[in-house]
């Protein structure tokens, strides 16, 4: 019984990679927790380290296929984004041993900020991409893509979302491979990106489209079924076709199917399909990118339905009951909860550093007045919510530093900064950089629990040298100050906070409390 | 679809009777329903049968409303989540969470629920006024599993009295679910494991009277 997170895990362990590397992002986050733990990768010596951020994550997994050994980088959607330059440019460079880009999206922002579909970088890429409906499928993809990328020599992009990373089912395993020995690419040049060469290698990479597209039309991952009523087709992609298949099993369809599962787009498939049907209703567990694509513009094909017709819903996270509905099957639903029933949002712990934080500063803000703090991503996200109402701003990795500098180099005071510890090392650090250089007015707290505690407590990039690496980026030792997020200190708390208000540069408070669900873990 | 493969499919269908369970395990982050759809599936596993079970991971975890879909069956499971009024149960271990999933019970299907509260949001109802709601229901079970969990120890175990107090209606024999609860926690001591066993059995003879 595994996760799809953890099918994944266990087919790259079986199919011989050297080297997992990955920065901790729901849904993605249990693929190498399931590495660490395993007991074949300690054996068999397989690198399993977080790294500070999606970009360093994907330099280094190319690194080791420059080398010649299988490796797989893993991320969330938004981590791709901070990884995208590395990782476009990984498509032109090519590969050498087998490199599997592993990315979870998270239709519906379970926990995210955004829902980004991340087919549209592999496409925008021009490397294959394959999007596996269930979790033996994810197994087994991630052998095929190995091979798929050595034998093109391009990485290979896996992409599935939350609901199949987070679901567990029965996985039947495929063997298991031996890594593959140390050999450096056979043209020395291959990786140097150099326009004379950048050239060269981008022709490669677009002659190569043609094959990359035959694999697609005779991949035993796409398949199209016929089906005696033609009124309408459906094309699933990836998990879709699961909810299609259970649409199915519930009631009597029988229209032709096709199922994408492995892109680009197998052309000769779809033609056949579109010839034949009527119409078509695609089905798609994120952007409708495919929808998109057979609509055209600007002839916009009216035969073409889904998320852009409202056939389905625009956005959010796709499911069994929008594909029967699509397919014109009625859904009876259960009673409608009563209005007793309220919302219960996911809240800081009891005892969490944060709050107490989070006290301290509503007392700033409350003296100052408020929209005055930048913060990031991570459980302190949560001062967002009453009672704390303490933050203005959640953007991206990092944002909180650079905005609270841009606030204050346009002449707002005070100009605040929330930042968890692994926030600050992922991708915080260069824009204390740039406060420094320019003497920004800016205050910035870095919330230290000394772990990832968001995700689940994963090991902290900055781990306890949060003050070295802020005096080595220049912030004066004397603006470097320590606080202890503790109720007792409440008062000395704030008015160290006022005094770094008052200080006209760049000050940094540590407000350092373990994370309580990473002592309870250790106490266990 | 319509291909070979499904038609053979169509045939099989009528030799035997469905063996399936769709369940909704739902609680607060941090109650213990993983370890409950943990103890079926794996009753479902020791049984050779299909099992897909979807969890929550993430932000959503801290204190936050959490379920699980739990579906186990004896042919091929394609959905990981259960549709819209098709989930044959929903197991509970705290009352007002037993009704935010309505929307997914069938009209035959079971709600068995906890009775006491996690009150961690500020407009939480009046618990009477829940268990009412729960009590309007057609087909459900009540249970104080705090209280019964206390009298074996610890109110740790109060999801396993709700577990056993939802036990009939799963379609796997007793000893089943028995063995997986054992299997489950094993590696936590055999006096653990005990304890879990006997919440379990409490939970199951509060129901008897039902079905």
């Amino acid at each position: 019984m595994l996760l799809g997170d953890e099918a994944v895990a266990q087919a790259a362990l079986d199919a011989g990679i050297s080297g997992i590397y990955a920065y901790p992002g729901t849904p993605s986050t249990e693929i190498m927790e399931y590495v660490q733990r395993s007991r074949k990768a300690a054996d068999e010596n397989v690198f399993c380290q977080w790294s500070a951020n999606e970009k360093t994550a994907m330099e280094a997994a190319l690194g080791m296929s420059y080398t010649g050994k299988r490796s797989m980088v893993c991320m969330k959607h938004v981590g791709l984004n901070v990884a995208a330059d590395a990782f476009m440019n990984s498509a032109i460079t090519g590969i050498n041993g087998g490199f599997i880009v592993t990315v979870a999206d998270d239709p519906s922002m379970h926990s995210s900020q955004n829902e980004q579909d991340s087919r549209f970088y592999g496409k925008f890429a021009m490397i294959p991409i394959l999007e596996p409906s269930n979790q033996q499928e994810i197994y087994d993809m991630v052998f095929y893509g190995f091979e798929l990328s050595e034998r093109y020599k391009v990485p290979v992009m896996m992409r599935f979302t939350t609901r199949l990373a987070h679901s567990r089912s029965a996985v039947k395993r495929g063997g298991s491979l031996k890594q593959k020995k140390l050999a450096l690419p056979s043209d020395p040049k291959q990786f140097i990106l150099l326009p004379a060469i950048a050239r060269q290698r981008y022709k490669n990479l677009l002659s190569l489209q043609a094959s990359l597209e035959k694999e697609s039309e005779n991949s035993r991952f796409n398949k199209l079924f016929d089906g005696p009523d033609k009124s309408t087709g459906f094309i699933a992609c990836g998990l879709a076709y699961n909810y299609l298949r259970e649409v199915v099993s519930e009631n009597s369809l029988d229209n032709p199917i096709l199922k994408i599962t492995h892109y680009p787009l197998p052309l000769a498939m779809i033609k056949k399909i579109s010839s034949e049907c009527d119409r078509l209703i695609i089905l798609e567990d994120g952007y409708p990118l495919v929808e998109e694509m057979l609509r055209g513009y600007p002839e916009n094909d009216k035969r073409i339905m889904g998320r852009l017709d409202g056939t389905l819903p625009r956005d959010g996270e796709l499911n069994p009951d929008h594909v029967a509905g699509a397919a014109g099957f009625d859904v009876k639903q259960g009673p409608v909860p009563p209005p007793v029933v309220k919302n219960r949002p996911p809240s800081l712990c009891k005892g969490c550093g944060h709050i107490d934080m989070f006290n301290a500063l509503k007392e700033i803000i409350d003296e100052y007045g408020p929209g005055r703090v930048f913060s990031d991503i991570g459980c302190y996200t949560l001062g967002a919510l009453p009672p704390f109402n303490a933050i203005n701003s959640c953007v991206d990795m990092g944002a909180s530093v650079t905005m609270a500098k841009g606030a204050a180099d346009a002449g707002l005071h005070p100009s605040i900064c929330v930042i968890g510890d692994s926030t600050f090392t992922h991708s915080g650090m260069t824009g204390l950089l740039d406060a420094v250089n320019d003497q920004s007015s800016v205050t910035i707290i870095i919330a230290d629990n000394v772990t990832t505690g968001m995700t689940g407590g994963q090991k902290s990039s900055a781990a306890g040298r949060i003050e070295n690496i802020c005096n080595g980026i220049g912030v004066k030792s004397s603006h470097i100050r320590v606080i202890n997020p503790l109720k007792k200190y409440h008062n000395e708390n704030v008015a160290l906070i006022k005094e770094e208000i008052d200080y006209r540069g760049v000050s940094v408070i540590i407000a350092r409390r373990e994370c309580i669900q990473a002592m309870k873990k250790k106490r266990k | 679809m319509y291909t070979g493969h499904e038609e053979k499919k169509k045939v099989d269908k009528n030799k035997y009777l469905l063996m399936k369970t769709d369940i909704i395990i739902a609680g607060v982050g941090g109650q213990g329903i993983l370890s409950i759809a943990a103890c079926i599936g794996m009753a479902a596993l020791e049984n050779s049968m299909h099992i897909k079970q979807s969890e929550v991971h993430g932000m959503s975890q801290r204190g936050g409303a959490v379920q699980s879909h739990l579906r186990i069956s004896d042919r091929e499971i394609f959905s990981d989540l259960i549709p819209l009024g098709k989930a044959d149960l929903i197991i509970s271990v705290e009352p007002m969470e037993s009704l935010r999933y309505l929307p997914w019970i069938a009209k035959d299907g079971w709600v068995v629920s906890n009775t006491t509260p996690v009150k961690n949001i500020k407009d939480y109802p009046d618990t009477e006024e829940i268990i009412k709601s729960i009590k309007l229901l057609e087909n459900h079970v009540i249970v104080d599993a705090d209280k019964i969990a206390r009298e074996i120890g610890s109110p740790i175990y109060s999801n396993m009295v709700v577990l056993g107090a939802a036990a009939r209606f799963i379609n796997l024999k007793h000893e089943n679910i028995e063995s997986g609860i054992r299997a489950i926690f094993a590696r936590k001591g055999s006096e653990i494991t005990a304890r879990n066993l006997e919440a379990f059995n409490a939970g199951w003879q509060l129901s008897a009277n039902i079905k």
